[in-house]
């Protein structure tokens, strides 16, 4: 991959693991401005544990992740936030006994400047999270969580966002909501890299896939033409 | 009957305050500060320095004014103490559970290492000013007052549940209006989430101890003006603390300040039936108990 791409951020060769066990090997990925990638594969596939290494909960063993040219392997989380990548875990992504509001306030926790406006776009984004901006986020839908999950990690405007199965768990009708608003979000020429289980879904809405299983790189390309691949289809799709 | 209902508030808003920094220091850190009580011991003797010390060398006097059976030094020598305690919190932190932390240690280690930090402080105390029972102001206590319903109060404690209503007011406003205080809940709630939202979680954790601290001094000069201090007192208040804070729901700051209640006036309700040598162990009944059949205590975690 040349240097001179478009890419905002690219994992070169990484291999990381837990304690002694290696889950990803060699994995690269690239992430050009303005895409929608999505990554597929079946459980256990080191999907999440890729999006932990790249926002530096885990540190690689072996390979590098560069941030717009910029080598950031190993950098700490509290330090990347703030140079413009935010990150939506799968589970605990929220703190239930703070606000709506709080939880947005936490998320702009790095900003020193007025950061009203940025709240006020989150609401339109989202609505119902400005109607309850006072409620506690512990008492909301599994929906209504996933959305202050995003609206937190939107807060500090970020160039990238990662999220990791943002339709987890949610009853249909939030499923659908969650993901137009991820491609609104990727409108506002935000970046997303998308982990998701239902890869069809995934792979619908965004330009490019990558398909990982057991911790390695199995196929990459457009999404449309992965979604038209056979082996593809059969293996990852259900069909 | 009542008057023992009245003295249990006064003991009881002491306990919380010392349950409040308890239960914010394990909603943090995830573990039980066993030298919580010898915090408030070092509050109680920092403020005695004050009071024989520095305060009087400076002229100070120290004549009891208004209804008080207290003198002037002590009423100055209070936020010293705050202050002073605030940062032996933080600096226990500094050299001691932080280094352990950053070597992954779990809660059992970093609770028995806080044991072994209160044998340190709980013995300076000895060492420093011996083991004897120390009034701030000795001679005779002013009467006390007669409200209706034939309660008798002493104007101190009147005072002291003042100031106590004072610093609770003040920690709520805190945790909800401040920056900082809405971190410190954060990371209470979700620590991971929290670096990944950029809140430097040592600031959070020294604030934390700060505060735990100060309130903790607080309690112990409180107690101090309301008895009398000697080195013991503080662990003598350590069942009662982990006790309120587990009724409260451990990390939760209200549940605390109403466990400290409840447990200062069942402690000192059962003085009626019981020898008051017994009121620590009535505490423990009621933590044990608890523990066997709520251990999420009363009012929960979640319920803050």
């Amino acid at each position: 991959m040349d240097s001179t791409d478009n890419h905002i951020l690219k994992v070169e060769n990484v291999t990381v693991g837990y304690s002694k066990i290696d889950i990803l090997h060699d994995v690269d990925l690239l992430l050009r401005k303005g895409e929608i990638v999505s990554i597929i594969g079946p459980n256990g596939a080191g999907k999440s544990t890729l999006l932990k290494t790249i926002i530096g909960l885990l540190n690689p063993r072996k390979g590098s992740v560069y941030l717009q040219n910029r080598d950031i392997t190993g950098e700490k989380p509290e330090r990347l936030v703030r140079q413009g990548i935010s990150y939506v875990p799968q589970v605990f992504n929220i703190f239930p006994s703070l606000t709506i509001q709080e939880n947005l306030e936490m998320g702009a926790f790095t900003r020193t400047d007025d950061f009203s406006g940025r709240m006020k776009e989150i609401y339109e984004l989202f609505p119902v999270l400005g109607e309850r901006r006072n409620q506690r986020v512990g008492n909301l839908s599994g929906g209504q969580r996933q959305m202050v999950a995003m609206g937190r990690a939107l807060m500090l405007d970020p160039h990238v966002l990662l999220l990791d199965e943002p339709s987890a768990g949610l009853a249909p009708k939030f499923v659908s909501m969650i993901f137009e608003r991820i491609i609104d979000i990727n409108k506002t020429g935000v970046s997303l890299i998308l982990v998701e289980q239902n890869a069809r879904e995934a792979l619908n809405m965004a330009h490019r896939g990558y398909v990982l299983a057991t911790g390695r790189n199995v196929l990459d390309g457009e999404a449309k033409a992965l979604l038209a691949n056979e082996e593809v289809g059969r293996l990852y799709l259900g069909g | 009957m009542l008057e023992l209902f009245v003295y249990g508030i006064v003991l009881g808003s002491i306990i919380s305050l010392g349950a409040i920094g308890l239960t914010l220091i394990y909603g943090i850190l995830r573990f039980g500060n066993f030298a919580h009580g010898d915090l408030m011991t070092a509050g109680a003797y920092i403020a005695l320095f004050f009071v024989t010390g520095p305060l009087k060398w400076v002229g100070i006097p120290d004549n009891m004014f208004g209804p008080f059976s207290f003198g002037w030094r002590i009423v100055v020598a209070f936020p010293f103490s705050m202050l002073a305690v605030g940062g032996i919190a933080i600096l226990l932190d500094r050299i001691l559970y932080q280094t352990l932390r950053n070597k992954e240690a779990g809660r059992v280690t970093l609770s028995m290492s806080a044991l072994g930090a209160s044998f340190i402080v709980r013995m300076g105390v000895l060492i420093i000013w011996g083991p004897d029972y120390k009034f701030y102001k000795p001679g005779l206590i002013r009467p006390a007052l007669v409200l209706p319903a034939g309660i008798k109060i002493r104007p101190d404690q009147i005072l002291i549940l003042i100031v106590v209503a004072v610093l609770v007011i003040a920690v709520h406003l805190f945790l909800k209006k401040s920056r900082m205080g809405k971190a410190m809940r954060a990371t209470s709630d979700n620590m991971e989430l929290a670096r990944l939202s950029g809140i430097e979680i040592q600031k959070v954790i020294y604030y934390t101890w700060g505060i735990g601290g100060a309130l903790a001094a607080a309690a112990g000069v409180l107690y101090g003006i309301d008895v009398q201090v000697h080195p013991g007192m503080g662990w003598n208040f350590l069942i009662p603390l982990f006790a309120a804070a587990i009724l409260g729901g451990l990390g939760n700051v209200y549940g605390a300040l109403a466990g400290g209640l409840i447990i200062g006036v069942v402690q000192q309700m059962s003085t009626a039936v019981l020898l008051p040598t017994y009121k620590p162990a009535v505490a423990f009944i009621i933590m044990i108990v608890l523990l066997l059949i709520r251990p999420q205590g009363i009012f929960g975690r979640s319920s803050r």
